[in-house]
């Protein structure tokens, strides 16, 4: 059943909302001038004019054509889709938060300001990091941010001739973009056979041009670096500084932490790791933490607490300034607060343990039907490749992921990272009970034989959805991105 | 294996040059388009602007890839493709009878540097 | 059980870990290395239960203060149907993500075609995007674009009247970023782009309107005289306030930025916002971030799909123009379910009332010796009120908030200069009652008599 748009179900003076009437003197209203004309709008713009009801059947009908983790499990590789805990929308309604200015008095904002500076201090504890800001939006605008404080790190010291940012070729695109957003020139670092960074190639590309180098670990494969220390010693010999990117941070958490790594700047995004849900694509929150030594060029205001109660400071000379218009996505970072109180230092380390339980035991079963190229150390994710199913049946991992869909599964990662064939990422998350991964792994089976048997019927997936699969030229070329 | 014409001149980025008087086309190479796949869009570059050599001076598209098009040869661009521009796909079907843009007052010199037939056909092998 | 958001037994435990042919979960992390491993749980408190947590919450709630606000630069409080809180809660649209899937996702890429669609409507442009962070990041993201769009461009030119967190945004952007930023001053409050002159490096102009102080800019002729010089022409404009003064698209912008804080979103101590850019069709390729596009599947249905992915930082990695990834979708899904709700009429009216009931305001407090109103500009919702000095301007919050009204923004809150710490900052919505806004005059009179 396709759901109209709304404006396709327009009816010219139909009403949804009606505001109260305004109620200042007749005589002022009367004689209250309007917007000079040249200043004014010409013209009208096409919104829907519908009943109340047909808002609400609309909206609702579209949320049946969505899948969440509350409709079922989730695996999206690098996304750590787990479940996001009721309490935090509970919490993110109360009025005594959402009706809060963002410029208020500071006297009138002691609850909101309580909240970012506790979850700092949380955050600091579980990274190991000295302090952060909660300002960055999303994952991606924390590696902007990250990357401006080594920028005004380096330019402090006068050294100009760091305009180089290495990453390893398995990265998140949002890396080298994030780079290349902020001026850096972006050298690719080459994975070993175990998938790990190659540290021989690694070494031989620090120079007195390199600003940093972007980690992910685990890695996109799901795999420790366990040569971090190493890795770490011979970034900061050469004078470098090290960039950690939290995507994966659910693997370790409260087991081991960045700082201790050697890292000196990281992001995280409180949507994946901390259980914020991801709202179809965000508000998310990527909050940075640092070490002492950058811990200068961190964005401002800080929150600093004073004898009575906090306060915004603003007087940090050598801050990059502001990312964000006022404080970050404050109801998102509130509910990565609530679920750190319910979790406390014992439950994090339980739900990263069993994190790394359920992808180690899908893994384990999923080995005899898919190859799995990188095993050795595989934490909270692992990749599987079809590219044996592609040459033998003409199967490739879209076809793989779209058969899911039809078990009623959202689809892991797809076609990442880029070192891999025909990849599919699978991360289980600690939500997940033994039941719902055997559920998967048979569902994983049975498309598997089916791969064999009737290669054909795969390319059809999925049949049980509102559209089958859709025409992406076509997409491209027309480019119908309104109505 | 990918078609290449010996009338042409190649470079490393894939593009291939033909001149014609005062007149050099430039094209991507049938190497180049087929790991584009279906090329969806085709961004023509400015015309009476002067681009170097190896500049990046437009991209071209396909659904799940963007490649950039770098100038094989400084000149000024005299002409782009207007054809392109509603059937990018013309790439796919002949990418040598199909040119991206026409450059003028272009360097002889850069374009003798260039790798011919044989040679393109070589550092294809060695990729 | 050892949490209720971890569903393992010590059976499911025990069985699972004999199917890996191991005796612990600790086995699993070995490969981190005794080195890094912690011994102990990291030093924060220990777990709570639900009903603690939401105690503990509760306390905390309340030491934040709520008054009768007339708080605006840059977040207001406006009237905002129930839809809008019912409809964006369904649990589907909450924990989905980006709807890379696009048979499993068609409600939510249909909902973001919508608002897309909502946004053109709106700023009169051809092209909106699925949001960005919020206003200023769009405001950093039309700069990304303007230099990328011109060949040579290494110059911004920025009004000095755009919102002061937005232009500390867009400092931070350019810090070594390779570019600069050029000011263009403000005269009486309104931006001078009078004898503007455009270099050949400088890749367009930003300005806003509502501007900082809330004037209305006048920009007749100036996209004309950008686009002659190759330039491109930003405007930076709250949406609301487009359903009276004239459209970006109709003073000839070729992109139009902003935040739909004010179409439905609450005031949330500042965030999630929804930062909006729209753009004209030249720029399409151009645009950052998502975009939704109508096709159809193989049986010729109609359906949605992200498009134009070749633009992304996932597909063009160093080569891509903005590294946007996430973006605000659930934000950009309330502003959709608001505007389907309000309609155009609605819209209309609610601009049109913040207008009259911010003038209403002005006119009174504008009377009282003391206090000025400039009127070297129009205005739609927010005006400045101009004190003798700081502390009159002290004395006057203090007396307000006593009657439980926050009176405004100071100025130099969003400054942080001395010379703006006897202006305050008004902002008067919809939502404002002639009972509240007859409160304030009252108390003002009171104070400054």
């Amino acid at each position: 059943m396709i759901e109209p748009l709304l404006i396709e179900k327009s009816v010219k003076g139909r009403l949804a909302y009606r505001l109260p009437p305004l109620d200042l003197p007749e005589t002022f209203v009367r004689e209250l001038e309007p917007l000079p004309a040249h200043l004014r709008r010409e013209g009208s713009a096409r919104l829907p004019e519908v009943s109340e009801l047909d808002v609400v059947r609309h909206f609702t009908r579209l949320s049946k054509m969505v899948h969440g983790v509350d409709d079922g499990m989730y695996p999206l590789g690098s996304c750590t889709m787990k479940y996001n805990p009721k309490l935090g929308e509970e919490v993110a309604r109360m009025a005594q938060f959402t009706r809060i200015h963002p410029l208020q008095d500071v006297s009138t904002v002691q609850g909101c300001l309580s909240v970012i500076h506790s979850l700092l201090e949380d955050l600091s504890a579980i990274t190991g990091m000295s302090w952060g800001s909660l300002q960055p939006c999303a994952g991606s605008h924390g590696e902007y941010t990250g990357l401006k404080m080594i920028r005004a790190y380096f330019l402090k010291q006068g050294d100009r001739r760091r305009t180089k940012v290495l990453i390893p070729v398995s990265a998140h695109g949002t890396n080298p973009a994030s780079a290349a957003v902020n001026g850096f020139d972006v050298v690719e670092v080459a994975s070993n056979r175990k998938g790990l960074v190659d540290l021989a190639d690694l070494k031989s590309k620090l120079s007195d041009e390199v600003a940093a180098l972007m980690l992910t670990n685990p890695n996109t494969l799901g795999l420790f670096e366990e040569d971090i220390l190493e890795i770490s010693e011979a970034v900061h010999e050469a004078g470098a500084l090290l960039y950690y990117d939290g995507a994966n941070l659910n693997a370790i958490m409260g087991k081991a932490r960045p700082g201790d790594m050697g890292f000196d700047v990281l992001h995280l995004n409180l949507h994946k790791t901390f259980s914020t849900p991801h709202g179809g694509g965000g508000p998310g929150s990527g909050p940075v933490m640092v070490n002492d030594l950058l811990r200068p060029f961190l964005p401002k205001p800080d929150i600093i607490p004073q004898e009575e109660g906090y306060a915004f400071d603003w007087d940090r000379p050598d801050s990059i300034g502001k990312v964000s218009m006022f404080w970050g996505n404050f109801l998102v970072y509130l509910r990565a607060y609530v679920y750190i109180l319910r979790m406390g230092g014992e439950g994090l380390r339980a739900a990263a343990g069993h994190a790394v339980l359920n992808a180690n035991y899908l893994a384990k079963k999923l080995a005899p039907y898919y190859e799995i190229p990188y095993t050795s150390g595989i934490m909270h994710e692992f990749v599987i490749s079809v590219k044996n199913y592609k040459e033998r049946y003409g199967v490739t991992a879209e076809d793989f992921a779209k058969a899911l869909i039809d078990e009623g599964y959202h689809p892991p990662t797809v076609y990442f990272p880029l070192i891999v064939d025909e990849a599919l990422m699978i991360e289980p998350t600690e939500s997940e009970s033994p039941e719902s991964l055997d559920a998967f792994i048979e569902a994983m089976i049975r498309i598997a034989e089916k791969a064999k048997r009737d290669p054909a019927s795969l390319k059809k997936a999925p049949v049980s959805t509102p559209v089958g699969r859709l025409d992406q030229v076509k997409a491209v070329k027309d480019a119908k991105v309104r109505y | 294996m990918s078609r290449i014409l010996d009338t042409l001149r190649y470079s490393k980025d894939h593009e291939w040059v033909r001149i014609e008087g005062e007149k050099a086309y430039v094209g991507i190479t049938d190497h180049a388009q087929d790991e584009l796949g279906e090329i969806v869009f085709v961004e023509l570059p400015p015309i009476g602007e002067r681009y170097r050599k190896d500049e990046e001076i437009s991209s071209i598209e396909s659904v799940k890839a963007a490649s950039p098009i770098i100038n094989p040869i400084e000149g000024v661009v005299l002409e782009a493709n207007e054809d392109l521009d509603g059937s990018p796909e013309l790439i796919n079907e002949d990418c040598y009878a199909n040119h991206i843009y026409v450059l003028g007052s272009f360097s002889r010199e850069e374009y003798d540097s260039l790798m011919d037939g044989t040679e393109y056909a070589t550092y294809l092998a060695s990729l | 059980m050892i949490h209720p958001y971890i569903p393992h037994t010590d059976e499911d435990r025990a069985r699972m870990l004999e199917a890996l042919g191991l005796s612990s979960i600790d086995r699993l992390f070995e490969v981190v290395g005794e080195e890094l491993l912690l011994e102990d749980p990291v030093p924060i408190a220990h777990g709570r239960t639900e009903e603690e947590v939401r105690r503990m919450i509760d306390s905390i709630a309340r030491r934040n203060i709520r008054g009768i606000p007339f708080l605006g630069g840059g977040s207001y409080d406006r009237i905002i149907p129930s839809t809008v809180q019912a409809l964006s809660s369904l649990p589907s649209f909450v924990t989905a993500y980006t709807p890379y899937q696009a048979e499993m996702s068609q409600g939510l890429l249909q909902a973001i075609f919508e608002f897309q669609s909502m946004v053109c409507e709106i700023t009169s442009m051809d092209i909106a995007n699925a949001s960005l962070y919020d206003g200023s990041h769009a405001i950093v993201e039309a700069a990304l674009l303007m230099v990328n769009a011109k060949r040579g461009a290494k110059r911004v030119l920025v009004s000095a009247t755009i919102h002061p967190f937005a232009l500390e945004a867009l400092q931070t952007w350019v810090l070594g970023a390779g570019y600069e930023l050029e000011m263009i001053p403000e005269k009486d409050g309104v931006a001078d782009l009078a004898g503007l002159d455009i270099a050949d490096d400088v890749g367009g102009l930003i300005v806003q309107s509502p501007n900082r102080y809330g004037f209305i800019e006048d920009y007749d002729g100036i996209a004309e005289l950008l686009h002659e010089h190759k330039a491109l022409l930003a405007i930076s404009a709250d949406p609301l306030s487009l359903a009276i003064q004239r459209t970006p698209g109709q003073w000839g912008a070729d992109i139009a930025v902003g935040d739909t804080q004010s179409l439905g979103l609450g005031l949330a101590f500042g965030g999630p916002a929804c930062g909006y850019m729209a753009v004209k069709r030249p720029l399409l390729r151009r645009i950052p971030g998502r975009l939704v596009g109508m096709t159809t599947d193989g049986e010729g249905r109609r359906g949605f799909t992200l498009t134009l992915q070749a633009r992304e930082q996932h597909i063009k990695r160093e080569r891509a123009t903005s590294n946007i990834c996430s973006n605000q979708a659930l934000a950009a899904l309330m502003t959709t379910i608001h505007l389907s709700s309000l309609g155009w009429s609605g819209m209309v009216e609610a601009a049109g009332q913040s207008y009259a009931k911010a003038h209403y305001l002005a006119h009174h407090l504008g009377r009282i010796p003391g206090l000025e109103v400039p009127d070297a500009h129009p205005f739609w919702c927010e005006f400045p009120l101009v004190f003798q000095d700081a502390n009159h301007l002290e004395t006057f919050l203090r007396e307000l908030r006593n009657e439980g009204i926050f009176a405004g923004v100071r100025l130099s809150t969003l400054t942080r200069k001395d010379t703006d710490e006897s202006v305050l900052l008004v902002a008067v919505t919809e939502k404002r009652s002639r009972e509240e806004l007859d409160l304030y005059i009252r108390t003002a009179r009171r104070v400054m008599g």
